[in-house]
């Protein structure tokens, strides 16, 4: 794909001994949500810590913006704007709502923009609004993965990368969370999804990748990954019955 | 504002101890300059370990260094206060090198590999004889001066120091730094996530903290005409700031400067009863206030203060 947001090739990492990447390769389109599937262990979320620098890369390449941006440094994938909202949410717990978003735009500069988007952010999650004031610490868990995903939004950026989206949280909770994504996507946001919830992530991704022990097993729309047989059988096991 | 509060603060404290050699005797001078000596290793440790949340113990490296340095120049030649901000930068720049190497480590791993530098230097004063004097120590020159305006001449020296340290926290608190070392302390991998060069965040913070125990450590050398390794380089220089935060509040502006003169009471009223224990009595109230009061006093007083005001409503 040619209008390719964030591209991957044949990505190695891993820690220490362990390699936990072997080569993989996918693509984020521009303005489209791709889901990421894949049993526990199978290196989702180091595939995302290694997109954002977090992880260093011992081979292959990161490429978002035009740039090559391989072992860049987190810094340098905010600034090209691929951001990170980690598993675990992990906010700064003893700053309020309003404190935690606005860190997102640390590296930002332009105080009329930053204010547009923390307006934004408490459209897109009203709760935020009204908790804006409260220790970030005080929120349940959906409102703090709201938080989360705002603070990534205040980063202004191209691609948002999530990781595991749902993990604790009520069926309501991430109802309205899938939500939001549609709305943040739609505004011109590419997303990559980290989902253990595969019927869910097929459902609000367009398409999508299939990850086991560090490889990509499987790729496709995600109308076509719901519907091969492989995948119902190996991921969506649970709900033929 | 509270900025504009805690300004007014600020130069109201640095006026009245400023004024104190008018009213005050020799003692009560010496008092002075030891809470300002302690308020700006607070101060000063307060940067590092309650903004950035790193728990340090390299204080006593960095006023050994700042003294030592000061005390070698004056003895070259140099006037007093070039030799004093000589140290300062010094220590600046000797934490600004180590901490690249040291700031990667968290948790007790840092404060270890910190509470070696102290001892390192120690031993490098120590057999470095032609350039320190080793075990003999140093002699600085005596200001000829008589000796009350030489008592509140040096007050007035701590007392800078103090009031520098107290107005670097309050620009820090303030700023982009600040904000980033706050975020550092509740959650750097989420910090490096958004962007915060965390390493060059940490290494400022460390430089900064060093400062001014730099600073400090000159200005003791020069009151104190004297100075031998195991005086400057002791690890309760590196004990007594992080104590002093704990009592007056982690993380805040001017807790560390009430318990700077907290523990400067305790060791008036105290030590001098305890003059073999004082160690373990530093232990004890550290104990106490972990488990206690783990916000500080400041805080403890404010949430009593704010009950109470409720209770009355």
């Amino acid at each position: 794909m040619s209008d390719a947001a964030l591209e991957v090739e044949e990505l190695h990492a891993g820690y220490g001994d362990v390699a936990v990447l072997r080569g993989v390769s996918l693509s984020v389109a521009a303005g489209a949500i791709t889901c990421i599937i894949g049993s526990n262990g199978a290196g989702k979320t180091t595939l995302l810590r290694a997109v954002s620098g977090l992880v260093s890369a011992r081979a292959g390449r990161v490429r978002a913006a035009g740039q090559d941006l391989t072992n860049a440094g987190p810094e340098a994938m905010v600034r090209a704007g691929v951001v990170h909202v980690p598993e675990g949410r992990r906010l700064f717990a003893a700053m309020s709502v309003r404190d935690n978003l606005l860190m997102g735009a640390y590296l930002r500069r332009d105080q009329a923009a930053i204010r547009r988007d923390l307006e934004r952010v408490y459209e897109t999650f009203p709760r935020l609004a009204e908790r804006r004031h409260q220790d970030a610490s005080t929120l349940s868990g959906g409102e703090q993965q709201m938080c989360a995903i705002g603070r990534g939004i205040m980063a202004d950026p191209r691609v948002l990368m999530i990781d595991e989206l749902s993990l604790g949280l009520a069926p309501a909770a991430v109802d309205l969370l899938m939500d939001a994504l549609r709305a943040i996507n739609a505004a011109g946001v590419a997303i990559l999804l980290v989902e253990q919830d595969v019927m869910a992530a097929l459902d609000v991704a367009h398409a999508g990748y299939i990850l086991d022990r560090g490889s990509v097993v499987g790729a496709g729309s995600s109308a076509a990954l719901a519907a091969d047989p492989m995948i119902r059988e190996a991921y969506l096991g649970a709900v033929q019955a | 504002m509270s900025g504009l509060r805690d300004w007014a603060l600020l130069v109201l404290g640095v006026a009245v101890l400023a004024a104190l050699p008018m009213v005050a005797d020799n003692y009560t001078l010496r008092l002075g300059t030891v809470f300002c000596m302690y308020a700006a290793l607070a101060l000063s440790w307060n940067v590092i370990g309650g903004f950035a949340g790193y728990p340090s113990f390299a204080t006593a490296a960095f006023f050994g260094l700042g003294a030592y340095t000061c005390a070698i120049l004056q003895s070259a030649g140099w006037p007093m206060l070039p030799a004093l901000a000589a140290g300062g930068a010094l220590a600046g720049l000797f934490a600004a090198a180590v901490g690249g190497a040291i700031l990667h480590l968290r948790g007790h791993y840092f404060a270890i590999a910190s509470l070696a530098l102290a001892e390192v230097l120690r031993e490098l004063a120590t057999k470095l004889e032609w350039l320190t004097g080793g075990g003999m120590g140093l002699n600085l020159p005596v200001p000829a001066m008589e000796l009350h305006a030489q008592a509140a001449f040096f007050l007035h020296l701590m007392l800078g120091v103090a009031a520098l340290a107290g107005a670097a926290t309050l620009l820090l608190r303030g700023s982009r730094l600040g904000f980033a070392l706050r975020c550092i302390q509740q959650n750097e991998d989420a910090a490096g996530m958004l962007g915060v060069d965390t390493r060059r965040a940490k290494t400022l913070a460390f430089a900064i903290s060093a400062i001014f125990p730099g600073l400090a450590g000159g200005a003791y050398a020069s009151w104190t005409h004297y100075i031998e390794p195991p005086d400057v380089f002791d690890v309760l220089l590196s004990v007594k700031p992080l104590v002093m935060v704990l009592l007056g509040g982690l993380g805040t502006v001017f807790g560390p400067v009430v318990g700077a003169g907290l523990l400067l009471l305790f060791e008036e009223a105290v030590w001098r009863s305890f003059l073999t224990l004082h160690a373990a009595v530093l232990g004890v109230i550290i104990v106490v206030l972990v488990l206690f009061l783990p916000n500080g006093l400041m805080d403890a007083t404010r949430r009593l203060l704010g009950r109470r005001g409720r209770g009355a409503a």
